[in-house]
C-alpha cells in the first residue's frame, strides 16, 4: 500500500477506454489510430479516453481541462476505478489500481482517496454531520471519533453550527463545503474533485477557490480538480492537462500553456486569459543587463505580472529587478516589457495583426 | 370451409385425459407432501392464532388505544387519529367489532408476512436485470389471474382454514411491494451511489446507507397498496373458511341481506380509510428531509 504520511504521486500510463459492449474488440482499431467519430459512426462505440499519459505531482495540484464530453469524468473516475479502464494503467505510488481486486480497491478507496463531486452528491436523507463521517462510519471507526474528526473540518469549512441541518436547506456554495469537508475528513493523500465548484456561483467559487489554496497549505495532498474553466485551471493548478475528444492535446504549467498554446484550439482558450495573473517575472526578465545594475524595488522570482507591475507602480518606478529566494539578482524588469506582455497579443494568423 | 367457423380445437377426450392429468397429478402430489406442507405452516397458524386472540382478548378500550397511538406515531395527525377512533367506535357500536378485529389480524399478518417476503425479492430483482424479467411476468399473472383460480390448488393442499386464506391473500396482495421495493432502489440517484462507491462502501452499506433509506417512501407506497389489496381479498377469502368482516358479506350475498352486506362492507372501507391514511401520511413523513428546499 502507498505511504500513509507523504501523498504518493499519480501515473497515468497509455490509458484507453471505450464504452459499449464489446471495448475489447476495436481497443486495437483505436491504437491504430481510428478517431473517435469514426468508431462512433462505424461500430457504435464511444471513445472516451485515448493513449493517456499523465504525470501528476506528488502533493501537488493537478488540473485536467477540457470542455464538456472531452472526457475529463471518465480519466479522474479511473483513479479510483469508478470506471474500469479498457487499456492502460493507473499508477498511484507504484501501485496499479487497475490490478487491485476487489478487497484491495475497497481498503484503497477508503483510505487513500476521496472525492468531491460536481452535483455535490450528498446523501439527501443524512445531516451535514451525518454525511461529513460518512467515508469514517464506512471504515467502521468509533461514532465519537467520527464526530470530533469531522467537526474540525467542518469548522474548517465554514460550516459551524449547520451540522444538523439537511442538504435541502443548504445553498449550492454550502452543500459543495459539506462535500469538501465529506472529502477532508476521510484524510486521504488523495483528493479527487470533479468539476467541484463549477456548479457555483462565480463570487462563491472564487471564495472557495481561495479556501482549497489555503488548505492545500497545510495539508497538501495529491489534488487532481477537474474543470472547464481556464481561469479556475490556472489558478488552481501547479500542472495542468488539457483534454479534447479523449485526447491529451497539451499538458505543462498554466504559464507554458498560455505562452506556448499547442495549437489553434487551445490559443482560442487562452486568448481571453489575464496574463498579469499566470506570466511570472523570470519569463520576461532581461537577463543581458549587468547583474550589479539593481535598479529600482527588488521582486522576489515567482512574482506574478500584475503583482509586479503593482509593486513598479506604488514605487514610482520604471525599473526593478528580480531577485531569487537568497536576493541574488538574476535580471532586470522594465515596465514597458511587463505591460506589453501583460496584453493579450492578437493572434498571428490574423492579417490584420500583421502590420 | 368448416374449420374457418369451427375453431379446430383439441379433440374432446384428449383435452378430457390431460386435465384429468393435471388434476389426479396434483392431487398425488397432495396426498404425498400435504402434510409436511401443513407442518411446514404451523409456525405460521401459530402466529395468526395468536394474533387473532391478542386482538379478541384485549379490552376493547386498550385496542382503540393501541390503534389510536400507531395511527399518532405513524402520521403525526391529530385528524387521522381522531377519525380512527371515531370509525373504531362506530363499528364496536353497530357490532362488528369482533370480525372487525378479526380480519385487522388477518391483515397484520398478511402485511407482515408480505413485507418479510417480498423486501428481500424486490431488492434481488433491483441488482440482477435477468431475475427482473423473470419475476416480472410472474407478478403480472398473480395480479391478473381471478383470485377465485388459485383459492383451488391451496384449499387442495391445505384444505380450508386460515391458514390457506393466509396464502391465498398473501399471493394477491404481494406484488405491489415487490414491484416497488425494486422500483425504488432502481429510482436511487445513480450520482448518490456513486458518492457511497468513492468512499468505499461494501455492497451491504451501500444497500443499508443508500440505498433501503432512499427507496423507503417508495416502499412504503408498495405497503400501502399491498395492505388494501389484502382487504379487497378479505372477502373472497372468507370463502375458503377465513372468519372476519367477509364473512357477513358473504352470508349478505347469498340471503340477499343488503343491510347486513352494507353495514359490514362500510365497516371495511372504514378500516380501509383507517390504514390507508396512516401508512400514506407514514410515507409522507419519511420523506420530510426533502421538504425544506433551500430559497
Ligand atoms: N457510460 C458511458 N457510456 C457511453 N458513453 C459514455 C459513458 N460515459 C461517458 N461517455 C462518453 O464519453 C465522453 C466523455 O464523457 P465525460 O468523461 O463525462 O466528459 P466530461 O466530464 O469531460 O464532460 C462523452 O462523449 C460521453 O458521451
Ligand atoms: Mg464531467
Amino acid at each position: 500500500m502507498v505511504d500513509e504520511k507523504a501523498s504518493p504521486g499519480i501515473s497515468v500510463r497509455n490509458l484507453y477506454k471505450i464504452f459499449g459492449n464489446n471495448p475489447d474488440q476495436y481497443i486495437d482499431l483505436v491504437k491504430q489510430g481510428m478517431t473517435k467519430t469514426e468508431l462512433n459512426d462505424k461500430h457504435g462505440h464511444v471513445l472516451g479516453l485515448k493513449d493517456i499519459n499523465i504525470d501528476m505531482p506528488a502533493g501537488g495540484i493537478q488540473v485536467v481541462m477540457g470542455l464538456s464530453g472531452s472526457g475529463k469524468s471518465t480519466l479522474i473516475r479511473h483513479i479510483n476505478r469508478l470506471i474500469d479502464p479498457t487499456a492502460g494503467e493507473v499508477l498511484v505510488g507504484d501501485v496499479d489500481v487497475c490490478q487491485m481486486n476487489p478487497a484491495q480497491l475497497q481498503e484503497f478507496r477508503r483510505h487513500e482517496t476521496a472525492m468531491v463531486f460536481q452535483k455535490f452528491a450528498l446523501l439527501p436523507h443524512r445531516t451535514v454531520m451525518d454525511n461529513t463521517v460518512y467515508g469514517l462510519e464506512v471504515q467502521g471507526i468509533s461514532r465519537s471519533e467520527q464526530v470530533e474528526r469531522a467537526q474540525r473540518w467542518i469548522d474548517r469549512v465554514g460550516l459551524t453550527g449547520f451540522e444538523s441541518n439537511y442538504p435541502n436547506q443548504l445553498s449550492g456554495g454550502m452543500q459543495q463545503r459539506v462535500g469538501l469537508a465529506r472529502a477532508l475528513t476521510n484524510d486521504a493523500p488523495i483528493l479527487l474533485m470533479d468539476e467541484a465548484f463549477s456548479a457555483l456561483d462565480p463570487l462563491i467559487r472564487m471564495d472557495m477557490q481561495t479556501v482549497l489554496l489555503d488548505l492545500q497549505k497545510e495539508i497538501k495532498k495529491t489534488v487532481v480538480f477537474i474543470t472547464h474553466d481556464l481561469d479556475e485551471a490556472l489558478r488552481l493548478g501547479d500542472k495542468i492537462a488539457i483534454l479534447r475528444d479523449g485526447e491529451v492535446v497539451q499538458q505543462g504549467t498554466g504559464q507554458h500553456i498560455v505562452l506556448n498554446p499547442a495549437d489553434e484550439y487551445i490559443s482560442s482558450f487562452v486568448r481571453e486569459v489575464n496574463r498579469g495573473r499566470v506570466v511570472l517575472v523570470q519569463t520576461i526578465m532581461d537577463t543581458s543587463v549587468g547583474l550589479e545594475n539593481r535598479e529600482g524595488p527588488a521582486i522576489k522570482i515567482g512574482t506574478t505580472l500584475e503583482k509586479a507591475a503593482k509593486i513598479m507602480t506604488d514605487g514610482n518606478s520604471s525599473m526593478a529587478h528580480v531577485v531569487d529566494a537568497q536576493g541574488k539578482m538574476l535580471g532586470s524588469l522594465d515596465i514597458q516589457a511587463v505591460i506589453s506582455s501583460m496584453v493579450t497579443p492578437i493572434s498571428h494568423d490574423d492579417p490584420v495583426a500583421a502590420e | 370451409m368448416e374449420w374457418l367457423y369451427e375453431f379446430p380445437n383439441m379433440d374432446i377426450d384428449s383435452l378430457r385425459a390431460l386435465k384429468k392429468g393435471i388434476d389426479s397429478g396434483f392431487r398425488g402430489f397432495t396426498r404425498e407432501y400435504g402434510v409436511y406442507i401443513e407442518n411446514a405452516f404451523e409456525p405460521l397458524k401459530q402466529f395468526l392464532i395468536y394474533s387473532e386472540k391478542f386482538m379478541l382478548e384485549t379490552p376493547w378500550p386498550l385496542i382503540i388505544l393501541l390503534i389510536a397511538g400507531i395511527a399518532w406515531f405513524a402520521s403525526r395527525n391529530r385528524r387521522i387519529v381522531i377519525g380512527t377512533i371515531v370509525t373504531l367506535l362506530l363499528i364496536g357500536y353497530f357490532d362488528m367489532w369482533e370480525d372487525t378485529m378479526r380480519t385487522i389480524s388477518m391483515i397484520f399478518v398478511c402485511t407482515v408476512l408480505s413485507i418479510v417476503i417480498g423486501i428481500p425479492i424486490g431488492i434481488a430483482m433491483s441488482r440482477s436485470d435477468r431475475l427482473q424479467s423473470v419475476v416480472n411476468p410472474i407478478l403480472d399473472v398473480m395480479q391478473t389471474m381471478p383470485s377465485f383460480v388459485y383459492l383451488i390448488p391451496v384449499v387442495m393442499l391445505l384444505g380450508i382454514g386460515k391458514v390457506p386464506g393466509l396464502i391465498a391473500v398473501v399471493i394477491y396482495a404481494i406484488p405491489p411491494i415487490i414491484r416497488l421495493t425494486n422500483l425504488g432502489i432502481r429510482l436511487v440517484d445513480k450520482d448518490v451511489l456513486e458518492a457511497a462507491d468513492a468512499f468505499g462502501s461494501s455492497s451491504w452499506q451501500r444497500l443499508k446507507n443508500v440505498q433501503m433509506p432512499l427507496a423507503l417512501p417508495t416502499m412504503m407506497a408498495g405497503i400501502n397498496q399491498t395492505i388494501m389489496m389484502a382487504l379487497a381479498m378479505v372477502v373472497v377469502a372468507s370463502m375458503i373458511g377465513v372468519r372476519g368482516l367477509g364473512q357477513p358479506v358473504l352470508q349478505a350475498i347469498n340471503n340477499q341481506y343488503f343491510s347486513l352486506g352494507l353495514f359490514n362492507g362500510l365497516a371495511i372501507v372504514g378500516i380501509a380509510i383507517i390504514f390507508d391514511r396512516t401508512s400514506q401520511a407514514y410515507g409522507k413523513r419519511l420523506q420530510k428531509y426533502q421538504e425544506v428546499v433551500h430559497g
